[in-house]
């Protein structure tokens, strides 16, 4: 059974068609990170997969649920970070997250969420008094602490320096190391390259494209850049071939600051979204 | 495809609905009176309008019945004071827990909405205990208001604070909608609050007010909370005041459980967890 199984998801708000046919399979176990950019149904398809909103067409699969007639117990079986919440500021960090331990059937200690989101120092805080990234570390300790078989992960490392950044990663590959299911929506194209087992470009309310980080939007076949500098000045040449370019270089005497370029995957998300002539 | 074992979902038993309504109590106690302007300003209000509406009044005469005009306000204030931690400051934290996600990161988790508001109801039952006191407080040391010796009347105090705190806080409830944002509830609810306060006898005596706006506000919960309170705290002479020369306690009971019947409706019909938002 798929953790998440989506099809054919429409939504709309008055005559805005957000979202317009969404395919969508999540194993069990699996890292998935959803890219695109404001507008295009992120948010509000994933909204429906947590079971706050309502949706207009479709079939929807969450931990073999429909979201929509969705329990306690199903609550209970996933987490949720959300994007922007902005409670409790005159509780301590401790209080919140022990508060939200007690929510769950089977939660994990809260000194050790504490530790796993590096809130020990400011266990005993005012929510108020934080800074935005321990804040946010605050959004994934809530998230974790049922520890839930499916989180969904919205943006989280908006606002973290890039050591924070860095061990929120190892969180991630920790959790998905002992099972969890992690549908993650992201910026950053580089979080998703460095977490996501698979990934999905949605543009405009459908899945344009679908893939590992490597392959998405045909990546691995999408022609390299090889430039050089020789006698001539500065050269480019996009290629299909890359080797056989450097080869032929090789064997035509000296040149200097050789790269190969194969393209990034913001090349081609930008691309897949339109972004780029 | 990873080979990690995926976690079989638990069989423990969920939490109770009771024990987490409980610990949302504890936190919503801790939440206010961590926020010290809500409760210098907030809750001390009441206290601070009937120190100022007994001094003007405070002269020396009494009423018909034997009490003074300011011993009257001191009665009647008990019912701002309920409207004030049980309907306001319900509607306004409930529509500011819409609006800063609190509700919104509740629905995420197995809690119930029950536990939620088991929460609000012990936050309103210790905030009115408070407020109650501090008027009466106000009362028996500024304006030698004096405490009922009779059990009976102890028992007519405890029914209709009950059914005036049940009918404020549900109705409170379903008045949270009302405000679109978090930010301008204080300002929405607060018109309903100080109209009924005027033609209902709390800001100004019953038998001094047009009949026409005695008849509209019998229909409303505020003035039977006031008279109910009236009868409690002052003589039984001092009925003749009343618009039918008596206490009428069966009335007050009917029409505040009339509310709390209505209002329970209206929250069932109106509650939402989150804001109501187009895109």
């Amino acid at each position: 059974m798929n953790a998440i199984e989506v099809r054919g998801l429409r939504k709309s708000y008055g005559g805005n068609t957000a979202v317009a046919g969404v395919d969508l399979a999540v194993g069990e176990g699996e890292v998935f990170a959803l890219l695109g950019p404001n507008g295009a149904g992120k948010t509000t398809t994933t909204e429906i997969l947590e079971g706050y909103r309502d949706r207009d067409g479709g079939e929807v699969r969450v931990l073999g649920v429909d979201p929509a007639a969705a329990d306690r117990r199903w609550r209970a079986e996933i987490g949720i970070v959300l994007q922007t919440a902005n409670d409790a500021a005159d509780l301590t960090v401790r209080e919140t997250v022990r508060q939200f331990f007690g929510y769950y059937p089977d939660p994990r200690g809260v000194e050790e969420v504490l530790a796993l989101c590096g809130l020990t120092e400011k266990a005993n805080a005012r929510i108020s008094s934080l800074s935005g990234g321990q804040r946010r570390r605050v959004d994934v300790a809530l998230g974790i602490i049922g520890r839930p078989r499916l989180l969904f992960l919205d943006e989280p490392t908006t606002g973290f320096d890039p050591e924070v950044r860095r061990q929120f990663w190892d969180l991630v590959r920790s959790l998905a190391a002992e099972g969890t299911t992690i549908l993650l929506t992201t910026h950053y194209l580089d979080e998703a390259e460095a977490l996501a087992d698979r990934l999905a470009v949605i543009a405009a309310g459908r899945i344009v494209a679908e893939g590992t980080p490597r392959t998405v939007g045909g990546r691995d076949r999408a022609p390299a850049t090889v430039s050089w500098v020789d006698a001539g000045g500065p050269h480019e040449l996009r290629t299909t071939d890359p080797v056989r370019t450097v080869v032929e270089l090789s064997a035509r005497g000296p040149v200097h600051e050789l790269q190969v370029r194969r393209p990034s995957l913001e090349d081609i998300y930008l691309d897949l979204i339109g972004a780029r002539a | 495809m990873t080979t990690t074992q995926v976690r079989p979902q638990t069989t423990r038993p969920l939490p109770s609905t009771l024990g987490n309504g409980l610990a949302r109590g504890a936190a919503e106690l801790k939440m206010f009176f961590r926020s010290k302007e809500a409760v210098i300003f907030t809750f001390s209000f009441p206290a601070f309008v009937l120190l100022l509406l007994g001094s003007i009044f405070d002269t020396g005469e009494t009423m018909p019945g034997g009490a003074s005009m300011s011993q009257v306000f001191a009665a009647s204030m008990i019912a701002y004071g309920i409207l004030n931690t049980a309907f306001t400051s319900v509607g306004v934290g409930i529509a500011a827990d819409r609006e800063d996600g609190t509700l919104k990161r509740l629905r995420g988790t197995p809690i119930t909405a029950s536990s939620y508001f088991i929460g609000k109801i012990i936050l309103v039952a210790v905030a009115t205990a408070a407020e109650v006191a501090l008027l009466l407080a106000v009362g028996v040391l500024v304006f030698d208001l004096r405490l009922p010796t009779d059990p009976a009347k102890w028992l007519t105090l405890a029914w209709i604070l009950l059914l005036a705190v049940i009918a404020c806080t549900l109705v409170g409830i379903a008045a949270s909608g009302l405000a679109k944002s978090g930010k301008n509830a204080a300002t929405v609810l607060n018109l309903p609050v100080i109209a009924l306060q005027f033609t209902s006898g709390v800001f100004v005596a019953i038998s001094s007010l047009p009949e026409a706006m005695v008849k509209v506000a019998a229909f409303f919960p505020v003035r039977w909370m006031g008279q109910g309170f009236r009868s409690v705290f002052l003589p039984d002479s001092m009925a003749v005041g009343e618009v039918a020369g008596s206490w009428e306690l069966p009335v007050v009971a009917l029409v505040l459980g009339a509310w709390c019947a209505v209002g329970l409706l209206l929250c069932l019909l109106t509650f939402r967890w989150t804001e109501r938002r187009a895109g």
